[in-house]
């Protein structure tokens, strides 16, 4: 049986996230009272790169290093930036973090702040998250009563505090850069890399950016030890990862498990399995920048690298269980449609490459793709993924390439065919009247919103194909299971 | 023309949520969400107003309110439905729920109903995946909606 | 400064740290194409946002492919500009963006000077294999610019120009994704923005999404017409401009063609802006000296310092952000509006000829001059004192149009009374030269001495901001010389908050002045043009027999004949105006 191990997690349900106290007495700030008193910046910075956090964000860069390369940058004033702006469909794993264990991000942020030489941190976070929000203030003012926050914490003379700023709908915001121009009231567009937050970031100062789930896993490894924290998980992946089960999928919520479980232990010992026993088709990991996982991959152990090489990535954590009924070519407008929503229009790759993309892959779903189509699928893939500005762009066509290699026989089939073996394209189908079973009863003509069905009573019905909008209303309605898909 | 006039009043409280945020441009997104919780939407008008305290554009604040969904410029129905889009909920049948609710109401995305009553729009993901599909009208969540069930649901507000 | 030593394609070059693989490339004769990129040296004017991705080139070890004018060198960086992976990825974005881009090359105003035309063209795109919806936009009429953002690839360059180069604010990039493209607030029309109408946008948009409003056809119609007397006025900054338009090296003076041309075009008489110069000068230099007089004589009322007010740009400049000081400028008109009412109020009264059916175009380098004659306060019952204002490049179109072979033709001379002036007159064309003219008058009005060098080269050159102390006999006159309105701004801040020491302040709304007019022929950001430009300019003056504007026997008579004196009742009615508060808010239409 998989096991879970709570990390960033490990007060979520436990604590009320309300009462400091419940905090700090399963060792709450007891990490940051350690390092304010008994150890330099730079062992800090130590023992977080030699714990093997890896950004938990999407990217995976090694949070040590971020640290340090802020840490060395001289400037008179540095940022510790908080990024809450989770904004993958399907993730809410910061969410629950923010509302459980608000204080664990606070703590976090202080110790950033310890290290890096920042004394200001900043909460970036969506404004969808009201409660979130809520709770974090409760916890702020919590924290600089007692001393924890603010000016000359735990009497050492470290001045750290920590404000909110919101995001106002921008997916492309959870990208550093553009999260930071958003901080400073602009259009929330990327800017070219480099130069590095962590050498040029919020106001053009230093800015030390890391995600919920990254701070949430800073006290544990303070206190128990980056030994502890770095035996668990893969060579290259430590600790755990939270992950968003959602989908087709029986046991729906938030689960943490050590890098390197496999896909099989999240979906059937931990997911319980696919929902209605059907059957297991793929799992997007990584949200709209990520790729599918399908069968062959349920044994691969979960870290950053094995999904790259899988062609998805870690993203945020949110993982989306499918099953047989759901079409993969379908799947792959649908988040190229989310990217067209979200792209910032900047670069012209990701502006219009992605909106190109969506409309083949629409020309497709409508069965008038042709096989030079999917060619075009691939070239534009490459080339979007390639050229584009920031990472939004670099990563947007990857539920394209994933399912184009891993269901190019689903792709061959809407092209050549003209057939949706999950029948879920409707311009692909077609509702038929078995006339064997119709007994002429006229429920599915009544019902019929566009008036479709034609038949006399006790006589085969018959759906008049140009008519028909594919609602399915009289599939529904129909006792005698006499209308199928064709 | 037909401007939008403003109360003074209104427009005192507005100037007095920009002197709260030291009238600092950086702070534009922040007075853009208080504006919009105080008057419901962005009329253009307002976003003048601001512009002027932050001493910057017009055409700079008006770029930041449309690049953020969050932003609207429409006046919002009474009860405003959002219909989850995110990928749990589209998994899971919401794009059939909102042509419902579209079909049902009348109007398209981003719209509001001719009597005020209601307004559509969609979002992505409100982190209640396990109530897939979800839809909002203003604060209730409605969980496994199904098209069928999108009568019933206006019919609460309809009376 | 470190060197930093990188192979970009097979050959090693050295370059200082800090400078963009686009430029290290261009030391080892790598030319890699730019769409968005744009910059202007000398004027401190760049603009990279890395956002069109034509220039992206592979660094060996980088996962994605780095666009060159952002990408900074790095030591022992091995750069690929043109493998096939860069060749694919580069075409295949110019295709995508041709993808969005209306193929209406063959009736585009910017047809022949688009630089998406050429980069196609370049590339060798002979079909767009990508096809779908492309962005449609309103398309939007100002009294000078059109504005056809269907065309627009999001480069920026007007944005940077409209905030950060001219802080005029009337554009922001709005929308997001797809749609996103550059517009006024509210997307309204730009006549009802902030917009000076400096046409800075215009100068460097790569394509055909801003262009200037075409006048030329009505212009025609007028040549046409038996009943009307037309008459033409040059600018100064013309004649040191158009050349370019017919292959000529920049920096040639083709003034004699230019008269030549118009007269070949029909004008019934071609006379020179020069001229109105001179009187500005006259008008201007005369305020200038009574407010310096009674500031001298501790005069408390008197504004100083006093501010140029030729540049129809600057005007609605201050007009829209600056209302409050509205009484420090000159009140003199521009050269434009002077050449007006003499031409209309005198010169065709010596006609005997009704103003009505006169019709005065001008020839300008400038796009707001095409507002600043519709104004209503530059209008007699109606009848504009300037009928039609054509930028320096449609004046090429014109003489294109008409079968004239330009440089074939043989140099001719202005017609009289109005087409006489100084070398001060033609220095107007770049930046510092009003002030410099004005100055030439100025010190011998107030020394009565003789001005032995007329030459104030510290007055002269593309800082940003210059300042410099005249002697004037023992009175030390500071001046201020801005060109470009975001410079521009920085003065008048220091005016407003006190800061300020000096008498006399020229402006110019366009980097450069008028030789980097928005209605000059493009120079695609090389500042080198705009240079030998201004060099023309004073080779000009320094080639006129009469340098000083009171010296111009025209003017003199003009004034005997007609006018009085200068700033006497007469001048003030005819040559003098007033400004507008303008910085009321526009809402948006229903």
């Amino acid at each position: 049986m998989a096991r879970q191990i709570r990390i960033a997690l490990r007060n979520c349900g436990v604590i009320d996230p309300e009462r400091i106290e419940d905090y700090i007495a399963r060792d709450g700030y007891m990490a940051l009272a350690k390092v304010l008193t008994e150890l330099s910046p730079e062992a800090v910075i130590e023992i977080i790169k030699k714990s093997g956090l890896r950004g938990r964000g999407g990217g995976g860069f090694p949070a040590g290093m971020k640290w340090e390369i802020t840490r060395k940058v001289q400037a008179d004033q540095k940022y510790v930036v908080c990024n809450a702006d989770e904004g993958d469909p399907g993730a809410f794993m910061d969410r629950s973090i923010l509302e459980g264990d608000p204080h664990a991000v606070l703590e976090a942020m202080t110790i950033n702040g310890y290290c890096t030489g920042a004394s200001k941190g900043l909460i970036y976070i969506r404004a969808e998250y009201p409660l979130a929000v809520e709770r974090l203030k409760t916890a702020m003012s919590q924290s600089r009563e007692t001393g924890l926050l603010g000016n000359d914490i735990l009497g050492t003379g470290f001045n750290f505090d920590i404000d909110i700023r919101y995001g106002a709908g921008a997916f492309v915001c959870g990208e550093e850069t553009a999260l930071i121009h958003s901080m400073e009231g602009l259009r929330g567009e990327p800017t070219v890399k480099p130069p590095f937050p962590s050498v040029e970031g919020y106001l053009k100062k230093p800015t030390n950016v890391n995600n919920v789930e990254t701070f949430a896993n800073v006290p544990v490894i303070i206190n128990k030890g980056w030994e502890w924290f770095s035996s668990i998980g893969t060579e290259r992946s430590k600790g755990t990862k939270v992950f968003a089960l959602a989908g087709k999928i029986n046991n729906v919520g938030l689960v943490e498990v050590p890098m390197g479980t496999t896909l099989r232990e999240v979906i059937y010992e931990i997911g319980g399995g696919i929902q209605g026993g059907k059957e297991f088709k793929a799992a997007q990991t990584g949200g709209p920048s990520g790729g599918c996982l399908t069968k062959k991959h349920l044994d691969t152990p979960i870290d950053y690298d094995n999904l790259i090489a899988a062609g998805s990535m870690m993203g945020s954590g949110g993982l989306i269980v499918m099953d047989e009924d759901d079409c993969m070519v379908a799947i792959a407008k649908f988040y190229l449609g989310f990217t067209v929503e979200e792209s910032c229009g900047k670069c012209s790759p990701c502006r219009i490459g992605n909106k190109r993309l969506f409309e083949l892959l629409e020309k497709i779903t409508q069965g008038n793709g042709t096989m030079e189509d999917i060619d075009k699928l691939r070239n534009l893939s490459t080339v979007i993924k390639d050229t584009s500005l920031c990472g939004l762009g670099q990563s947007s066509p990857n539920p394209v390439l994933s399912t184009i290699e891993n269901f190019m026989e689903e792709y061959h089939e809407h092209v050549k065919d003209k057939k949706c073996r999950s029948k879920v394209c409707k311009s692909l189908m077609q509702y038929l009247v078995v006339p064997e079973k119709c007994i002429g009863c006229t429920l599915c003509a009544r019902n019929c919103p566009v008036n479709a069905i034609s038949g006399e009573r006790k006589q085969a019905h018959l759906i008049d194909q140009e008519k028909c909008i594919k609602c399915g209303a009289c599939m529904e309605k129909c006792k005698f299971n006499a209308i199928i898909i064709n | 023309m037909a401007k939008i006039k403003l109360s003074e009043k209104k427009i005192q409280e507005l100037k007095d949520v920009c002197k709260t945020f030291h009238n600092d441009k950086g702070e534009l997104i922040n007075i853009l969400h208080k504006a919009q919780s105080l008057f419901g939407y962005l009329p253009a008008e307002l976003q003048e107003v601001i512009a002027k305290e932050l001493n910057v554009s017009v055409a700079h604040v008006y770029g930041v309110v449309t690049f953020y969904s969050f932003f609207t410029m429409q006046p919002k129905g009474k009860h405003p439905v959002s219909i989850c889009l995110g990928t749990a909920c589209y998994v899971r049948g919401s794009e059939k729920v909102l042509e419902e609710f579209k079909r049902q109401l009348n109007i398209q995305v981003g719209q509001t109903t001719a009597d005020g009553k209601f307004s559509l729009s969609c979002l992505r993901c409100v982190g209640a995946c396990g109530l897939a599909p979800v839809v909002l009208v203003g604060e209730k969540v409605y969980g496994r909606v199904a098209p069928d069930g999108v009568s019933d649901i206006i019919a609460e507000y309809n009376i | 400064m470190n060197r930093i030593k990188l192979i970009i394609d097979g050959k090693t070059t050295e370059v200082p740290e800090n400078t963009t693989l686009l430029k290290a490339a261009k030391t080892v004769g790598i030319d890699i194409p730019t769409l968005c990129y744009f910059e202007l040296k000398d004027m401190n004017i760049e603009n990279r946002p890395g956002g069109c991705r034509v220039c992206v080139v592979e660094v060996k070890g980088r996962r994605n492919l780095a666009p060159a004018c952002n990408t900074m060198v790095a030591e022992g960086m091995e750069v690929y500009t043109h493998n096939i992976r860069v060749l694919n990825a580069r075409r295949t974005v110019l295709e995508l963006i041709l993808s969005d881009h209306p193929a209406e090359c063959l009736t585009c105003a910017k047809s022949g000077s688009c630089e998406l035309q050429s980069m196609a063209q370049q590339l060798g795109v002979r079909e767009i294999p990508y096809q779908g919806e492309q962005s449609k936009y309103r398309k939007d009429t100002s009294p000078a610019i059109i504005r056809d953002v269907d065309k627009c690839i999001m480069c920026r360059r007007c944005e940077m120009m409209c905030n950060d180069v001219q802080t005029v604010g009337a554009l922001s990039a709005v929308n997001r994704g797809f749609m996103a493209v550059v517009a006024p607030a509210f997307e309204m029309n730009l006549e009802k923005s902030p917009c000076t109408y400096c046409g800075q946008c215009v100068s460097v948009c790569p394509t055909g999404a801003l262009t200037e409003v075409d006048h030329s056809r009505n212009v025609i119609n007028a040549l046409a017409d038996p009943t009307k007397t037309v008459v033409v006025q040059t600018a100064p900054a013309v004649r040191a401009a158009l050349g370019e338009e017919f292959g000529l090296a920049p920096g040639t003076l083709v003034t004699g063609k230019m008269v030549a041309a118009l007269r070949r075009l029909g004008f019934d008489y071609v006379f020179d802006t020069d001229f109105a110069a001179d009187l500005t000068i006259m008008e201007e230099g005369t305020e200038l000296l009574d407010r310096l007089t009674r500031y001298l004589k501790g005069d408390k009322d008197v504004k100083l310092p006093i501010l140029t007010s030729c540049c129809p740009g600057w005007v609605n400049f201050f007009e829209h952000h600056f209302p409050e000081m509205r009484d420090i400028p000159s009140t003199a008109k521009s050269p434009q509006q002077m050449f007006g009412p003499i031409a209309k109020e005198y010169f065709a009264k010596k006609l005997g000829i009704d103003r009505r059916n006169m019709i005065v175009v001008s020839i300008m380098p400038c796009l707001a001059k095409k507002y600043e004659c519709q104004r209503d306060e530059f209008k007699v019952n109606g009848d504009p004192d300037v009928n039609f204002s054509l930028s320096t490049r449609e004046l090429a179109h014109l003489i294109k149009a008409s079968n004239i072979d330009f440089n074939s033709l043989s140099a001719d001379d202005f017609d009289n009374p109005l087409g006489e002036s100084t070398g001060a007159a033609v220095i107007f064309g770049a930046t510092g030269g009003v002030i410099e003219a004005a100055c030439r008058t100025a010190y011998e009005l107030y020394t009565g001495k003789k001005l032995l060098k007329v030459d104030f080269t510290e007055l002269r050159g593309l800082e940003n901001v210059r300042k410099a102390t005249l002697d004037f006999d023992g009175l030390p006159i500071n001046i201020g010389i801005a060109h470009g309105l975001g410079n521009a701004r920085k003065l008048l801040e220091d005016i407003r908050d006190g800061k300020s020491q000096f008498h006399a302040i020229e402006i110019m709304a366009c980097p450069g002045g008028c030789i980097g007019g928005g209605g000059q022929p493009f120079h695609h950001g090389d500042s080198e043009i705009i240079k030998q430009r201004a060099s023309a300019i004073y080779r000009e003056d320094a080639g006129k027999p009469i340098r000083k504007s009171h010296e111009n026997p025209f003017i003199l008579e003009l004034y005997k004949d007609f006018l009085g004196k200068p700033c006497g009742e007469k001048s003030y009615n005819l040559l003098h105006t007033h400004y507008f508060d303008k910085s009321a808010g526009v809402f948006v239409e229903e």
